[in-house]
């Protein structure tokens, strides 16, 4: 059960050696050469400079904006991504395919696109911006602005990872329950949520992640206006614009920090649960 | 509580063939009742509209005296145990038998109460903290079967409970299955395709075939006298030998079976016979419904051994003997021997359509 880092399990395909290697090798070269190069940059920084730069309200606000809107959009997408993969899976209706296809186009969507797009909808005078409006609520250039950006950006990430579960979810464990006495609503919770809660986790977490790191979309939506509606990503980009480049790389490290951690928590939590349920 | 279903008809495409068609019978209470068929027989169909997984389109359904055609499936109060046992995999196999009395929202302490009872019941006792996953297909089962009887349903309905099991599991299942319906008398109804089942289990079978039932009848009449072609056909894998209706009898080559009374004469009949009931004998020419057959083939499956013959018309016929019995005669390939059908069953076919 316990299997020891590295030690190996004989299996039917070879390679194991070959394979393990290669993937050691992409991963460094790919992920952790660039992430070392951002850490030693961090560290030639002066630490009071570090400190100012990240605890500075201009910081302190994109990172909340940053970290506060993705955990919203995630936690939108996975209402109703969790929804549409239902849809997808349960019913046979025209047009299906297209709304299959449909829900992947944000993965393939240059984000700038996208975010021209909601600007042009959200805006003042847009088809639901000018709705909007009247009622006293305003998208583009807004805290909500980022928000429904990140929505539309993170959705295909729930979708696509609730769907197969959802897929191999067997019928006969619903009427099972139904014979059972289960309400409609009992079933839902008591049955078919605990089977995919697993992997709606790890689309919400994936949606998160993406959204920490969106840039695109949001530039054009958001207004960018320091302190109240400025990403991390954008602090970034302004500060070496600005040519401060110890401020850009402090508030870099800590933004990787936060992705990591909050990651490598997921995936724990993820372990733990498979764990429970006597899965390896 | 008995179980009675009345003109139940089910059709899934429309205009095409009902899957259930027209289906009358009583389960009595307190016994095990067979639907038997072969697959896409409508056998399961007509299960699911009486646990209420399936809406008829006519007919009724009662338990009891109860009109329970248009209740919905949680109100009915049928323990089934599906195909494949449908356990909730994230669930130990004490809160999986504990579901429904947990949905019923019963009290704690009367919950733990029932699981112990249940989990002894089904033999599970030091399992009850494992998963799903890390039981065997027979314990699966038996967690089904508790998960179905936590909730004290009215009947117990089965559908095709031993089929993904290996058979050596399945006749030690079936041994269990008697037993504990002994314990409970629970009003049982077990589908399915497997005739061993049925004719060990039940205590009434009803054979279906395309939607209809074929008969109805305990699990000796079944066997003994078919009440249709089908049946006979079904039942015993008989042998299937075609003739025509020649002065009152079957004639099928050599042999002239049965008194067919007012049969038309030159109707095709059909004989099903059974391969322990041919008698193979090698002498005593003059005896009745006899005729020569060649043994083909002669296969020893540990205590019986399996004749192919072929009789002088080309038809084919599967024999099986007893050692003993094969020894006695002792035959091999290339023998002619006496083929004796008296025990074959005849019907006239129906040619009007």
């Amino acid at each position: 059960m316990s299997a020891l880092p590295f030690t190996r399990r004989a299996g039917v395909l070879p390679g194991y050696g070959l394979s393990l290697g290669i993937t050691l090798f992409t991963v460094c070269l790919m992920v952790l050469l660039p992430l070392t190069a951002l850490i030693v940059k961090a560290s030639g920084v002066d630490w009071s400079d570090f400190s100012t730069s990240i605890t500075g309200p201009r910081a302190r606000a994109a990172f909340a904006l940053s970290v506060g809107a993705s955990l919203a959009a995630a936690l939108v997408n996975g209402v109703f991504g969790t929804l549409v993969a239902w849809v997808l899976v349960r019913y046979r209706f025209f047009g299906r395919r297209v709304l299959d296809a449909l829900v992947d186009l944000p993965f393939a969507l240059p984000t700038a696109v996208a975010g021209i797009a909601l600007a042009t909808v959200y805006g003042q005078d847009g088809w639901l911006g000018s709705l909007l409006e009247p009622h006293g609520i305003s998208v583009a250039y807004t805290r909500l602005g980022v928000t429904v950006a990140l929505v539309f950006v993170g959705l295909p990430f729930v979708v696509r990872t609730v769907e197969p579960v959802l897929h191999e979810l067997d019928p006969k464990v619903e009427e099972a329950a139904a014979t059972l006495g289960a309400s409609r609503v009992a079933t839902f919770f008591r049955v078919i949520f605990p089977t995919f809660a697993p992997a709606l986790l790890t689309g919400v977490s994936l949606a998160f992640a993406r959204g920490l790191g969106e840039y695109g979309s949001i530039i054009f939506i958001s207004g960018n206006m320091p302190l109240r509606t400025e990403i991390v990503p954008l602090l970034i980009v302004t500060k070496l614009e600005q040519y401060d480049y110890a401020g850009a790389t402090a508030v870099a490290v800590v933004m990787l920090a936060v992705s990591f951690a909050l990651l490598l928590l997921v995936n724990l939590f993820q372990a733990r649960v498979r764990r429970a349920r006597g899965l390896r | 509580m008995s179980v009675t279903v009345e003109g139940l008809t089910k059709k899934f495409a429309p205009g095409g063939r009902p899957a259930v068609h027209q289906a009358t019978f009583t389960a009595p209470s307190g016994a095990i009742t067979t639907l038997l068929g072969p697959s896409g027989s409508g056998k399961t169909t007509v299960l699911r509209m009486i646990a209420g997984l399936e809406a008829a389109d006519a007919g009724t359904v009662r338990l009891g005296a109860l009109d329970c055609t248009r209740l919905p499936v949680r109100e009915r109060g049928v323990g089934v145990v599906f195909q494949g046992y449908a356990l909730f995999k994230h669930l130990s196999v004490r809160r999986n038998i504990a579901f429904g009395l947990e949905v019923r929202r019963r009290p704690k302490a009367e919950i733990d109460r029932r699981v112990e009872e249940l989990l002894a019941l089904v033999q599970l006792e030091a399992l009850g903290d494992r998963l799903p996953d890390q039981l065997s297909g027979g314990q699966q089962q038996r967690v089904a079967f508790a998960r179905a009887l936590a909730i004290e349903p009215r009947v117990l309905l089965l559908d095709e409970p031993f089929g993904a099991l290996d058979s050596r599991v399945r006749v030690e299942l079936r041994t269990w299955l008697a037993e504990l319906h002994r314990k409970t008398h629970l009003t049982t109804i077990l589908v399915t395709h497997d005739q061993d089942e049925a004719l060990e289990l039940s205590q009434q079978v009803v054979v279906m075939n395309e939607g209809r039932i074929e008969q109805i009848g305990s699990p000796d009449e079944i066997y003994d006298r078919p009440a249709t072609a089908f049946v006979a056909a079904f039942i015993g894998n008989a042998n299937v030998l075609r003739g025509t209706v020649k002065e009152g009898q079957a004639a099928l080559g050599a042999h002239a079976l049965g008194a067919l009374g007012s049969a038309p004469e030159g109707s095709a009949v059909q004989a099903f016979v059974r391969p322990d009931e041919v008698k193979l004998a090698r002498a005593d020419p003059d005896a009745p419904a006899m005729s020569l057959g060649l043994v083909e083939a002669l296969t020893r499956i540990g205590g019986f051994v399996k004749v192919g013959l072929r009789l002088p018309s080309g038809e084919r016929l599967t024999v099986e003997l007893g050692k003993a019995e094969f020894e006695a005669l002792s035959v091999s390939q290339g023998d002619r021997v006496l083929v004796d059908l008296g025990g074959a069953k005849i019907f006239v076919e129906d040619y009007s359509i």
